[in-house]
């Protein structure tokens, strides 16, 4: 029988080994995808457009339609994500009204997201007669940002301190002006983040623009138009490997989830360290 | 009224139509894909759509029973997998490690995050498929692959809430445990653990529902074969992954189609219950 202080110390190594397992699986990955993608990023990989038939074209569509369609997500999904959560933190009483919209949110953030592909396929592809397109892309893209969006804004609300209320409203402020000026200025940095990391989301998402945004990209470059096919570097990926004959596709791949990765990590950068550095200099100042 | 309390009054108007348009938005997609699945049940015995093994639509057979069979047995693997490591991780960060590595190992949650499932299906391809045929023989596409891709994918989903769960015990349980001469591992395994479960679990339902749905890192390592599993190394199918494979081919309307969609309610259905299975058990441990 091992002593109850060895089983101590053997149990301590063991969770110790788990955190270090855990890192050194991330490393492998990150090693693996910025060693093989690196070498492949260069100025003609990101400014020309992809071949479908040759090898060394480029993805500097996908680039754009990366950005623009998340970014449009975005703009759909935050008024409505933003002002639900407001809504839960803010207005909403304990009921039944109150139960079933929490469950909505929870159900929606469980939905797979190939099923929320095929039902934007259904609405935007085939009802209104689309086709693929950039703006039923976003549109069936904002439906996965749309729970996570009302849940960090609700905590985001919720951190905020009661008395910071109490102020504004017994200055006379109404209700809206409280949340507007107060408390939604206080909730921001939470709520940042929360758009950061369903911003992330949305840039690596594959099988909800599939059968929305499609696999291809317009002749034009840049293309704002909202009914141009719109290929990401996401679906890129998935094309070349599943689908596509180009005869390079490793290096797209590679190339592309190199890429992906890094542009998700600078986005997350560039939205979370001015976030840390204006919350340090803020530091209980006043407004 | 003043202009603030019209507007005051306008606001929460809003306010409460943007939290009435999510329930709207999940009860839209719930009846188009829920009415369009449904119809499959027209052409096709709905017995032999849950318990046939043939999925053959050209030759009239409509049988999902392998895609239910890949997709659980991914799943197990992946729980298999992540959920014992991802548990021990949060154990360890949130009793054991000292600080410095506890923020290393948070962003390393939040890059697991960070990288798309499509990446973890290339490398699963690349270099986990490679090695399971080496390895194990086979084709090396399957479940396993599949699995222990998704077991990586859904390590952060278990980490973070286990260790939030974890950190909820009150100090004062562990102090009591601490007190009467149990060794740190005594007091984790035996007081903290036991506490922490109901929440633990959740992560884990949660867990399991976000592996069940995950579609391109699966297809991508199946294999893509409709057959029933044989092996852990042969190329199988997922719901996801016959999905994602077929739905380009067949035009709207047709039974193939619909049985298609069928798949992705079953999906949708399964989400649905884990939701609820969740609430249940969160509820569970709080009366307690």
């Amino acid at each position: 029988m091992i002593s109850t202080r060895v089983k101590d110390r053997l149990a301590t190594a063991v969770l110790w080994l788990s955190g270090l397992t855990i890192l050194a699986i991330l490393a492998a990955f990150l090693i693996r995808i910025l060693g093989q993608g690196l070498p492949v990023l260069n100025w003609s990989f990101l400014t020309s457009k992809p071949r479908a038939m040759l090898p060394g074209g480029g993805i500097a569509p996908e680039l754009f339609n990366t950005f623009y369609i998340t970014g449009l997500s975005l703009l759909f999904s935050l008024p409505v994500g933003v002002g639900a959560g407001i809504y839960l933190a803010e207005y909403a009483r304990p009921g039944r009204m109150t139960e079933l919209l929490r469950l909505s949110v929870e159900t929606l953030a469980s939905v797979p997201s190939i099923v929320l592909g095929l039902f934007g396929m259904i609405i935007f592809v085939n009802r209104l007669g689309w086709g693929f397109t950039i703006l039923g892309g976003a549109l069936s893209l904002a439906l996965l940002n749309l729970p996570v969006l009302v849940r960090v804004t609700e905590e985001a609300i919720r951190d905020v301190p009661q008395s910071y209320r109490e102020g504004s409203l017994a200055l006379g402020a109404t209700r809206w002006q409280t949340i507007a000026r107060t408390v939604l200025p206080t909730a921001l940095p939470g709520i940042l983040t929360g758009v950061s990391l369903v911003a992330g989301r949305a840039m690596g998402e594959t099988a909800i623009l599939i059968y929305t945004a499609g696999v291809t990209v317009s002749r034009h470059l840049p293309d704002f138009s909202l009914f141009a096919a719109g290929e990401t570097l996401a679906t890129r990926i998935w094309y070349v490997k599943s689908e596509g004959i180009v005869p390079d596709a490793d290096a797209i791949a590679s190339g592309s989830s190199a890429l992906l990765v890094l542009v998700v990590l600078l986005f997350n950068l560039l939205l979370t360290v001015p976030l840390y550095v204006w919350q340090r200099n803020k530091g209980g100042g006043t407004h | 009224m003043t202009r603030a309390r019209v507007s005051d009054r306008i606001a929460g108007y809003l306010l409460w139509v943007s939290a009435v348009a999510v329930t709207v938005v999940i009860a839209a997609i719930l009846i188009f894909v829920g009415s369009e699945g449904l119809l499959t049940f027209l052409d096709v015995d709905p017995m032999a759509f849950f318990f046939n093994p043939v999925w053959d639509p050209p030759a009239g057979e409509y049988g999902a029973l392998p895609f239910f069979i890949g997709s659980v047995a991914a799943t197990l693997i992946a729980l298999l997998t992540g959920a014992p490591l991802g548990l021990a991780g949060a154990i360890f960060m949130a009793k054991i490690s000292p600080g410095w590595m506890r923020a290393v190992l948070r962003q390393a949650s939040n890059l697991f995050v960070g990288i798309p499932s499509v990446v973890y299906g290339y490398i699963g391809l690349t270099i986990l498929v490679p090695w399971v045929r080496e390895t194990f023989g086979g084709q090396g596409y399957g479940v396993l692959v599949a699995g222990l891709i998704l077991g990586i994918m859904i390590l952060p989903t278990i980490m973070n809430t286990a260790e939030d769960a974890i950190r909820a015990v009150p100090d004062s349980l562990e102090e009591g445990s601490l007190g009467l001469g149990a060794t740190r591992w005594q007091t984790i395994w035996n007081v903290v653990v036991p506490a922490a479960k109901p929440r633990i679990l959740a992560g884990v339902i949660l867990a399991f529902a976000r592996a069940f749905g995950e579609t391109t890192a699966v297809q991508m390592v199946i294999g893509n074969s409709p057959r029933v599993l044989e092996s852990l190394t042969t190329g199988t199918a997922t719901l996801t992954s016959q999905i994602i494979m077929e739905m380009g081919q067949t035009p709207p309307g047709s039974t193939w189609n619909r049985a298609l969609f069928m798949m992705a309610f079953g999906l949708l259905l399964n989400s649905v219950l884990m939701i609820l299975l969740v609430r249940w058990v969160s509820s569970r441990g709080v009366a307690r």
